[in-house]
């Protein structure tokens, strides 16, 4: 635990209440943040922890209540005005000019005047850079850096502003556990150099992995802050979501059967020319779950998209039992008995303006069940059907009439799962299923998928969270650059450690080893 | 949860409408903008009028004054209701083709060679007219979904420049093979008897299209919304790439849909000139497609509505006509009403507005249930 050597806080809120129209978003909220601390900021989505921080960051005007930096009372109108006073946002995805150097994106909007004096701005780069420990060649074009520097640059940019209170919002979601790793260590040096880093993150891990506070939200109000050293993650969690919740599961050891489907030898070349599925061989077993690792980005979405039907492979073949999915469309491989949780459920996965009903019967309306002779829609039938599964998915709806739009992150998931999971597929190909899910609907998606694999349907899960794959999976396939570079038939006896190795390209098995996953 | 199971009674319904705040602010928003161009109408009329009292009470109680007048209105909501229907399909799916403009003209072209050149019992020659010209107006409609689909051509793009190269097949086709050489205006020769559609009420003309757009009205509506090809038509029309994604052919989709959009724009035609002429004598495209993105628009796309939207159309096209010929006030000022009425429709911050209204509401209830809820535990 970071000591508090300043007692006056570096800022205060205090009692700041936002209502949108009659939605009370932030609720009486008191945060206070000292220097040289790390607070990590917790809580659901529609916790308020957004809300929280755009009316820090002057991006909302509060309705009540005052803010304080360094005990004087300030009112942002704009993030100008925030950023002058020394806080700074680094958000989750980045804004950088990708065509432009390290030093150039420091300076963007910050150096005025006619004549740029870049070497005056280098050296202060520089010093900076030697100040806080952050190394990073300030004449390298940014599109060359790899993620995490990425977002050592963001921090660079901060610091280079004179921030003194650092936002940082699920800086981890998209890093490997080497560059998260690296990232704490930068984070903790600059608490130590008298910095105030505000964490926002789902992970619990984490959190008690480098921060010295933790303050839960839940529905706008401040739920309970603690010292991270006097807290567990069952007690965080329960303030989360606001009552008991079940953390990990007990995982019968898998049982898996005959090769469900097999792909051999797929490749795909995006638009611009680049190999993001390079000759990628692999069979799915029935009641298992294969995991999909990988830093996002190196073909785990194009190789779900082929299996897919919605891109097409230059090689090799699909084959699901003795009938030839090979660039297949979508209708065909769901009829051969794929069901697919697409990985964006906001432009694939749903039907946004559509009923609950209409999108979960996508992809069964024509079935005789739900279609009669004369192409007449069996409504009754369709209803029940829509009704059952969303008791069954738990979907928080008023009615399955209602719009998908109107649902939260969650539900909307559970749209997509429950559709999915009812079809009657014994192959499911599941990617990212918690993406942007609160902890509630997350226990429940995954023991949903577990019941899956224990009917003895087989399970493609690709996700980029970590965790989640490492705890579901019964086996893993890493892919690096397109390639598969490691099967685990075991995916208990591997440590994110050595996964992360292969996902950076560091390390690879040799072609035997990764030919285990063809189950020949 | 039983309650979506069980069959909603006509007055549950209706009753649900004023309850159901997504399906009623779009209704009050479509009723504003029609009140709006009415008073837009009348403040012009007090501009522009010398004897503004009398032009305003021609305007609004005009066409329900005299009775030829109501019959005006019911004949002219005929083609307003097929190419509103038409229209309402294709922006079910999201497409913004207005071939169904050429698949009118071109529809009422072939019923003329039908009504000339065929012989056939009354009854069943109009029939086969409205029969012939849909199956050509519906093959016309296919034109722009393929170019969509095999080359991704903008389909409002083509079908636009569809419409001038249909206009003059349309001419040419009167004007050198079916022509009445003996009159000197530009006409057809002239249908046969048996191909004019039955009057409905004697000494006007009030045709049976009136009956056959109302059983059309219904057809669409069921097939919209009780078969699977309309699921299917709005589903592409929400996320074409989800629909894809569930399975769904989009090509073919795209091409039924936009087949039945121009048979009902064929028909449509062939029911207007089997219905007012006894010979083709349009000298102008009469551009109904136009006139059917209002009706589609203010019946929110839903062909249950058409009627009603057509209705409100025909009323005041007659008030202006029946308005202009008693007045001052020329009967072309309905046409700044009509654009009065697309902006603020089209403007989708004022429906916006209420949407996030009534999503904030609706999070700020269910946080509440949630709180209760934990609260409980």
């Amino acid at each position: 635990m970071g000591e508090i050597l300043d007692n006056q806080p570096a800022i205060e809120m205090r009692n700041i209440t936002k209502r949108f129209v009659d939605v009370l978003a932030s609720d009486h909220v008191n945060l206070s943040l000292y220097p040289k601390e790390v607070v990590a900021l917790l809580g659901e989505n529609g916790a308020g922890k957004t809300t929280l921080m755009n009316i820090l960051f002057g991006y909302y005007q509060y309705d009540e209540g005052d803010i304080f930096v360094h005990g004087k009372k300030v009112s942002f109108s704009t993030p100008k005005d925030a950023i002058a006073a020394g806080i700074a946002m680094i958000h989750q995805h980045f804004t950088l000019v990708p065509t432009q150097t390290v030093l150039e994106n420091v300076i963007i909007g910050v150096e005025g005047g006619f004549f740029l004096n870049l070497g005056r701005a280098k050296k202060k780069l520089l010093e900076i850079e030697k100040r806080f420990g952050l190394n990073l060649d300030p004449d390298a074009i940014v599109s060359s850096l790899s993620i995490g520097k990425k977002q050592k640059l963001e921090i660079l940019k901060a610091l280079y502003r004179d921030a003194e209170i650092l936002i940082m919002d699920e800086p981890t979601a998209v890093l490997t556990p080497q560059e998260t790793d690296e990232l704490f260590v930068e984070l903790k040096e600059l608490r130590n150099k008298g910095q105030t880093i505000i964490f926002i993150s789902h992970k619990l891990g984490e959190v008690f992995r480098l921060c010295d506070r933790v303050t839960v939200m839940r529905d706008g109000a401040m739920i309970a802050t603690h010292d991270v050293a006097d807290v567990d993650r069952q007690t965080i969690s329960n303030e989360m979501v606001g009552r008991e919740v079940r953390l990990s599961f007990d995982k019968e050891p898998a049982s898996p059967g005959e090769p469900a489907l097999k792909a051999r030898n797929l490749s795909y070349v995006d638009d611009f020319g680049i190999t993001m599925v390079d000759r990628v061989s692999f069979s799915l077993r029935k009641g298992e779950i294969l995991g999909v690792v990988g830093v996002d980005g190196n073909g785990q979405s194009e190789l779900v998209r082929i299996l897919t039907g919605s891109a097409k492979t230059l090689t090799g073949s699909v084959h699901k039992g003795d009938q030839d999915l090979t660039n297949a469309a979508p209708r065909r491989i769901r009829k051969a008995g794929v069901a697919h949780v697409a990985e964006d459920r906001m432009t694939t996965g749903t039907a946004l303006p559509a009923s609950i009903a209409d999108n979960l019967l996508a992809d069964r309306y024509a079935d005789p069940t739900y279609t009669g002779r004369g192409g007449f829609l069996k409504r009754q039938a369709m209803a029940q059907t829509a009704t059952d599964i969303v008791r069954r998915f738990d979907i928080r709806c008023s009615s399955p009439n209602q719009s998908v739009a109107s649902l939260s992150g969650g539900n909307m998931q559970k749209v997509v799962i429950g559709r999915e999971f009812t079809a009657t597929a014994d192959v499911l190909i599941v990617s990212q299923p918690t993406r942007g899910v609160d902890i509630g609907a997350i226990e429940f998606i995954h023991s949903t998928i577990m019941a899956m694999r224990d009917a003895g349907k087989a399970v493609l899960l690709v996700s980029s969270d970590l965790g989640e794959i490492m705890s579901l999976s019964d086996s893993l396939i890493v892919m690096h650059a397109g390639r598969i570079v490691a099967y685990f038939p075991s995916a208990a006896a591997v440590t994110d450690t050595e996964l992360g190795l292969y996902m950076l390209g560091l390390k690879s098995q040799d072609e035997t080893e990764i030919r285990m996953v063809l189950h020949e | 949860m039983n309650k979506h199971q069980e069959k909603r009674s006509l007055g549950k319904s209706i009753s649900m409408f004023f309850t159901d705040r997504e399906a009623l602010e779009p209704a009050l928003i479509t009723l504003f903008a029609a009140l709006f161009s009415l008073l837009a109408g009348v403040a012009l009329i007090f501009l522009v009028s010398k004897e503004p009292v009398q032009s305003v009470q021609n305007f609004l109680l005009g066409p329900f004054l005299r009775k030829y007048n109501i019959y005006y209105m019911m004949i002219a909501m005929v083609p307003l209701t097929f190419t509103g229907l038409a229209l309402c399909i294709i922006y079910q799916s999201k497409h913004m083709s207005l071939i169904v403009d050429s698949s009118f003209y071109i529809g009422a072209v072939v019923a003329t060679a039908v009504g000339i050149h065929l012989t056939l019992p009354a009854g069943v020659h109009p029939a086969v007219a409205m029969l012939a010209a849909g199956t050509v107006g519906g093959l016309i409609g296919l034109l722009p979904a393929i170019l969509k689909i095999r080359w991704r051509a903008n389909e409002l793009v083509s079908s636009l420049m569809l419409n001038y190269v249909f206009y003059f097949v349309g001419s040419f086709i009167i004007l050198y093979f079916l022509r009445d050489r003996n009159q000197s205006i530009l006409s057809s020769l002239p249908f046969k008897t048996t191909f004019l559609l039955p009057r409905l009420v004697p000494n006007s003309q009030l045709h049976a299209g009136f009956i056959i757009a109302a059983v059309f009205v219904v057809l669409v509506s069921i097939f919209m919304y009780r078969t699977k090809w309309g699921y299917e038509i709005r589903l592409i029309g929400a996320n074409q790439k989800f629909a894809s994604y569930a399975g769904l052919s989009v090509p073919t989709v795209i091409l039924y849909s936009h087949f039945v959009s121009g048979f009902l724009g064929g028909v449509g035609g062939a029911i207007e000139i089997s219905g007012l002429y006894k010979a083709f004598i349009w000298q102008v495209n009469p551009s109904y497609a136009w006139d059917g993105v209002i009706v589609a628009m203010l019946a929110r796309k839903n062909p249950k509505f058409v009627p009603i939207s057509a209705f409100f159309l025909a009323y005041m096209r007659v008030g202006a006509d029946f308005m202009s010929r008693r007045g001052d006030v020329a009967f072309e000022f309905i046409t700044l009403l009509q654009g009065m009425i697309i902006l603020i429709l089209a403007s989708d911050k004022i429906v916006n507005y209420f949407k996030a209204r009534r999503l904030k509401r609706t999070a700020l209830q269910q946080s509440g249930q949630a709180r209760a809820v934990a609260g409980g535990l």
